[in-house]
């Protein structure tokens, strides 16, 4: 309980959250009792494999998971202490792509082919605003030129246009109804590495600009140190270390994240093999009982594969979920 | 609707001018477009152009061949065939495209709604198209037509039944292919309802085959109209009709071949012109092929 008091300030609050697909054969647990808090104007990373749960997290934020065999099990979305889940469908109708809004993985499949740009973002201004048809013309002309395209662009369609431009046209109609919070799914895995660091660069600075809150979903940690806040490590559709960036990038804690670190490539030195995790990710329709990542980790004893792990406090005082934490911090530190 | 509300006055009558530029570049396209506008034209001024009544019978030129005064010649009652082939041509053409907007129509609003949803909706929906297509389409359309009586609107509604199917068919297939593009996904992100998302995001982006078999639909209808005129339902003589000459024709193939071969030819002449004009629509109406 003093926990939630202290936390009865957030700006956004996942608690619980607990997401499955069904299917006829199995049940998939995407998500596992995910919580998380994020302050306004703050950056969340969340960082995981593919198929970790990152974008069910995303969608069952914005309530889009599909309606046939997706389905939040359990938990609470708290938008400024208001319950998402919880909320009709018709006042979620409000906070879609108005308070939240969503950049897409991939920008190519992303935009209506058949539709020009221009009023794809015109649409969005026009389903959360009254007015005139001029004005949201006017409005999304604007918003085209925030993210560096020319006005004059406007009627053109999306097989126009560049990768990169195309996911600019994605970020202007996520950031049309300026929300206050933004959900980018891997904003920029589909472009090339030059598009990728000029779209981020755009992120963060309309991000500042506007004073949107970001949870930034990714796998790559170098865009995690440069433009989160906090990070929270996602595996099997649970959370298994979370903490600012500092506390995740220099103490990391759980054997997984790790690994993580581990296997990103020293480029001061000449590798010739690069260092993965053995093993490959469970199952999420059968995770393993206890910890999900013991399978692959060396430091596993006995107690980790009975019952839940908690959470618990690291040295530095960010959150980890590892039975063993203490052999973990001493064997890294041994290296 | 609600796009086109969106996209204000001005810009909505350029989308109908990007289109027939569009389509003029395509001279098959403009060819048939032609053809079919010129066919249009005759038919609509039959009452002015045509140079006797379609019932008057002179009995004293009998299934002659073209001559001055008869163009396309007469039939076995003395009946000039250039009339009556234009004026068949206005319950012809117009059954045909009635009959197909119709069955276009009901075909869409089926379809989307099978599409979209998928799961049990889909199933029931297609298990029930299942057994429309199930019997053969003439006999369907002869026993909806005997049932509603013969005329030109009960008809055209005989006709739409048989095509529904098949359109609804064509733009389910086409929506389950859309719908797990992340547009979709993008469109819900952004808080549009389940009629918009459907009817401005999906159908515009599978609507185009649909157009296709449209307009090759529209020749299929042409063809049925006949089919039921010749078993005495549809439209009821001494009205004329192409298909309805056609099969009447049947019995002098031999001696006056060219009672045939006019309203065959005015047949042929709609199909093709029609066909090609889709064609070119359906490349006119995709952005991805402008040029």
């Amino acid at each position: 309980m003093a926990e939630l008091e202290k936390n009865a300030g957030h700006f956004l609050e996942v608690k619980d959250l607990t997401v499955e697909y069904f299917t006829k054969e199995k049940v998939v647990h995407a998500v596992n009792s995910v919580s998380f808090s994020l302050e306004k104007g703050k950056t969340l990373g969340l960082v995981g494999e593919t198929g970790a749960g990152k974008t069910s997290i995303a969608k069952s934020i914005l309530r889009i998971l599909p309606d046939v065999g997706a389905r939040i099990v359990g938990g609470e979305v708290l938008l400024d202490g208001v319950d998402l889940i919880a909320l009709p469908e018709k006042e979620m109708r409000g906070i879609r792509g108005n308070k939240i809004s969503m950049i897409f993985q991939d920008p190519m499949t992303a935009l209506n082919p058949v539709q020009r740009v221009g009023d794809q973002i015109a649409e969005v201004i026009a389903l959360h605003n009254e007015g005139k048809k001029d004005e949201f013309k006017r409005r999304a002309q604007e918003m085209l030129e925030l993210v560096g395209i020319p006005r004059e662009r406007y009627s053109e369609y999306p097989h126009q246009f560049s990768g990169g431009m195309k996911q600019r046209v994605i970020i202007a109609i996520a950031l049309a109804c300026n929300p206050a919070l933004l959900l980018a799914d891997e904003p920029t895995t589909a472009l090339d590495v030059t598009i990728q660091a000029q779209v981020l660069r755009l992120i963060g600075q309309l991000r500042d600009k506007l004073g949107t809150s970001m949870i930034l979903i990714t796998h790559d940690m170098g865009v995690v140190a440069t433009y989160c806040d906090n990070v929270a490590v996602v595996y099997a559709g649970g959370i298994v270390e979370s903490g600012t960036r500092e506390q995740i990038f220099d103490h990391p804690s759980h054997p997984y994240t790790v690994g993580l670190f581990g296997a990103i490539p020293n480029m001061n030195e000449d590798e010739e093999w690069l260092h993965p995790i053995d093993g490959l990710p469970p199952d999420p329709s059968n995770l393993p009982k206890g910890c999900a990542f013991r399978p692959r980790c060396k430091y596993a004893t006995e107690r980790c594969g009975e019952g839940p792990i908690e959470m618990a406090e690291t040295p530095d005082g960010h959150q980890c979920r590892c039975c063993n934490l203490e052999a973990v911090i001493k064997g890294e530190k041994a290296k | 609707m609600a796009e086109k509300k969106s996209r204000g006055k001005g810009s909505g009558n350029s989308e109908f001018k990007t289109i027939l530029k569009q389509l003029s570049y395509n001279k098959l396209a403009m060819l048939g477009a032609i053809i079919f506008v010129l066919e249009l034209l005759l038919v609509l001024l039959a009452p002015v152009i045509s140079p006797y009544n379609y019932e008057e019978m002179d009995t004293t030129a009998i299934r002659q061949t073209s001559s001055a005064e008869h163009l396309f010649g007469t039939d076995d009652l003395g009946r000039d065939i250039l009339s009556r082939v234009l004026y068949a041509g206005r319950y012809s053409i117009t059954m045909g495209i009635f009959s197909t907007l119709l069955a276009a129509a009901l075909g869409m609003v089926i379809g989307s709604i099978a599409g979209y949803f998928g799961g049990w909706v889909d199933n029931v929906i297609m298990r029930f198209l299942d057994i429309i297509q199930s019997l053969p389409g003439l006999l369907l359309s002869i026993v909806l037509s005997a049932v509603l009586g013969p005329g030109y609107i009960n008809t055209i509604l005989a006709l739409s039944v048989n095509g529904i199917p098949g359109q609804a068919r064509l733009l389910r297939a086409e929506m389950l292919k859309v719908r797990g593009n992340e547009y979709i996904e993008a469109s819900q992100s952004i808080n549009c309802t389940k009629l918009r998302v459907i009817a401005s995001h999906m159908i515009p982006n599978s609507i185009s085959p649909m157009i296709v078999q449209a307009t090759m639909g529209v020749a299929n209808m042409i063809i049925m109209a006949s089919s039921l005129s010749f078993i005495g339902l549809g439209v009821q003589p001494p009205a004329p009709e192409w298909g309805a000459m056609l099969s009447y024709s049947r019995e002098f193939i031999r001696s006056s071949p060219h009672m045939a071969i006019f309203p065959g030819l005015a047949i042929a002449l709609t199909v093709l012109s029609l066909n090609l004009m889709g064609d070119g629509l359906r490349d006119a109406l995709d952005p991805k092929l402008r040029r």
